[in-house]
């Protein structure tokens, strides 16, 4: 018979939400991940976001052609030329503007050292988030600084560049860049090696990654993935090899791919496409034509009514810009094709099943950009 | 080099399957009917030589007089790509059928639209404001918002 006494006890558990950030230290910018768990794994997890919208979109209906090119550095901020170029490329599609040969090794060049200080940044918040505290990160800042000095040289900034130009680049490079790159170039595979050396067969960054946050490869391509986070995969989709903007068609460079869509994959896929992003800057400095760096192009561009998609591989994936125009001096319609904003899409797919410390890792090998998800 | 397939060919191919929901066809684009949207997204994804099995991006255009709203796939496996198109004529209440069941990778970008250009998606499995807060008044990239 049972009483009061001998009653079982019985612990039931029930599902809780947690509201993970907006203002965390791992949510790289103001991110809120709404969680349900289940003790400490997550059931759901649901992204709120918006924190950081600043109305780009509408901002750039208002604006010449010209004056939006600062805006764009203000999407993803760790990776601005690359904005820049992905716009000026939209421009140059929709109004049929060439661009001298000079100005397109230029950026090249510049596309490949920004991809390689993002791709530092990415590695380094990503061990952060592993729970190596600010030491492994403080490695990459180290080579990322260098990078950025380079930029100082070429735009006079260090973080929203504002340099491409519809028809080129605003400046020509000065003397002593190349020579400085020439010097990056020969040092940074000496500095990877040492990331590898500290990090590939380190024993809690493999227990932590290795087999955490899986994204399988139909999944990857159905919700639209780009960059790393597709390549980890297992899909070798890489716009300068599908999709050879620029000059991109004349240099050789692999694609790395993950096999099994992990974190450390995306993690070991990022570590090679620095090296890959070394062998084409190396092609482009040996190649360096003399010239022009910008084309005729009028202060007030008037593109022809219609429209016209740029896109480009960026850091973090595929960065498209739609561009509208009705013949005036400001497009009609201008919107971002946000790589990061899309690829959070499968966020909570991979998430489900994981405790909130893996998460943090999960969410961080994505490596997003508020600026770029919210706009 | 991503071929981009002519608007035009699809468009027979269209016509032959699903007749009268061509509207348009240029070599540039392909627009549609509303109603019959999703059939053909289907029928592109689906079709073993198109292939259409990336949903690279979705916007909407305020035209006014309508609602465009773009659609550009891309066939990993083909290496090509093509535009779809439709249109929505209602100011007060536009409403177009969701992809979501077809490419995932709408659900944001779907979401984003329906704040921003205030066009609701049908069969949608969580249709919400994205980025503006919820009691946000009007849609901000409509041309009459401002």
């Amino acid at each position: 018979m049972a009483t009061a006494e001998t009653r079982e006890i019985v612990v039931n558990t029930e599902p809780f939400v947690v509201n993970f950030g907006p203002a965390h230290p791992s949510t790289h910018g103001v991110f809120r991940m709404r969680m349900t768990l289940d003790g400490e794994v997550i059931v759901k997890m649901e992204p709120v976001f918006g924190y950081l919208h600043r109305g780009i979109e509408k901002l750039a209906e208002e604006r010449t052609y010209t004056q939006i090119i600062p805006l764009t550095d203000r999407l993803d901020y760790l990776a601005s030329m690359s904005n820049n170029l992905a716009y000026c490329l939209a421009v140059e599609k929709l109004a049929g503007i060439d661009v001298p040969e000079r100005a397109e090794y230029i950026r090249v060049i510049i596309a490949e050292l920004q991809r390689i200080a993002s791709h530092l940044c990415a590695v380094g918040f990503f061990l952060n988030d592993c729970g190596a505290f600010q030491t492994p990160v403080v490695y990459m800042i180290r080579e990322r600084e260098k990078i950025l000095d380079l930029f100082d040289m070429v735009s006079g900034q260090r973080l929203t560049y504002n340099y491409m130009r519809v028809g080129g680049v605003s400046q020509d490079i000065p003397e002593e860049f190349i020579p400085a790159v020439q010097k990056f170039v020969d040092e940074m595979p000496g500095w990877i090696d040492e990331y590898e050396w500290l990090l590939k067969e380190n024993e809690i960054l493999l227990a932590r990654s290795k087999g955490v946050g899986i994204l399988p490869p139909d999944l990857a391509i159905n919700i639209g993935a780009s960059g790393p986070v597709l390549r980890a995969s297992g899909v070798p989709w890489d716009i300068r090899k599908a999709d050879p903007y620029s000059i991109y068609d004349r240099f050789k460079f692999d694609i790395p791919i993950g096999l099994a869509g992990d974190c450390y994959d995306r993690y070991r896929v990022r570590i090679e496409e620095m090296r890959q992003s070394l062998r084409i800057l190396k092609q482009a400095m040996k190649d360096l034509p003399k010239g022009e760096v910008r084309s005729e192009v009028p202060h007030l561009i008037r593109p022809p009514v219609g429209e016209a998609y740029g896109h480009l591989e960026a850091p973090r994936g595929e960065l498209g810009f739609y561009l509208v125009s009705d013949g005036s001096i400001a497009p009609y319609r201008f919107h971002v094709r946000a790589s990061t904003l899309i690829n959070l899409t499968a966020l909570a797919d991979m998430m489900r099943g994981w405790k909130i410390a893996d998460a943090i890792l999960i969410f961080g090998s994505i490596d997003i950009c508020m600026g770029e998800v919210d706009r | 080099m991503t071929l981009a397939l002519s608007g035009s060919d699809i468009a027979k191919q269209i016509e032959e399957k699903f007749p009268g929901c061509v509207v348009e066809a240029t070599a540039a684009s392909l627009l549609v009917e509303a109603k019959s949207l999703l059939d053909v997204a289907a029928y592109l994804k689906d079709t073993a030589d198109l292939g259409f099995d990336y949903l690279t991006l979705i916007t909407a255009v305020d035209y006014i007089d309508c609602f465009e709203v773009v659609y550009y796939l891309t066939s990993i496996k083909h290496n090509h790509s093509l535009v779809l198109k439709t249109r929505c004529y209602s100011r007060d209440n536009p409403t177009l059928p969701s992809v979501v069941g077809l490419w995932r990778t709408a659900d944001f970008q779907e979401r984003e639209i329906y704040d921003l250009m205030g066009i609701s998606f049908d069969g949608h499995p969580d249709l919400r404001r994205i980025v503006l807060w919820e009691g946000f008044e009007g849609h901000p990239l409509r041309k009459d918002f401002l």
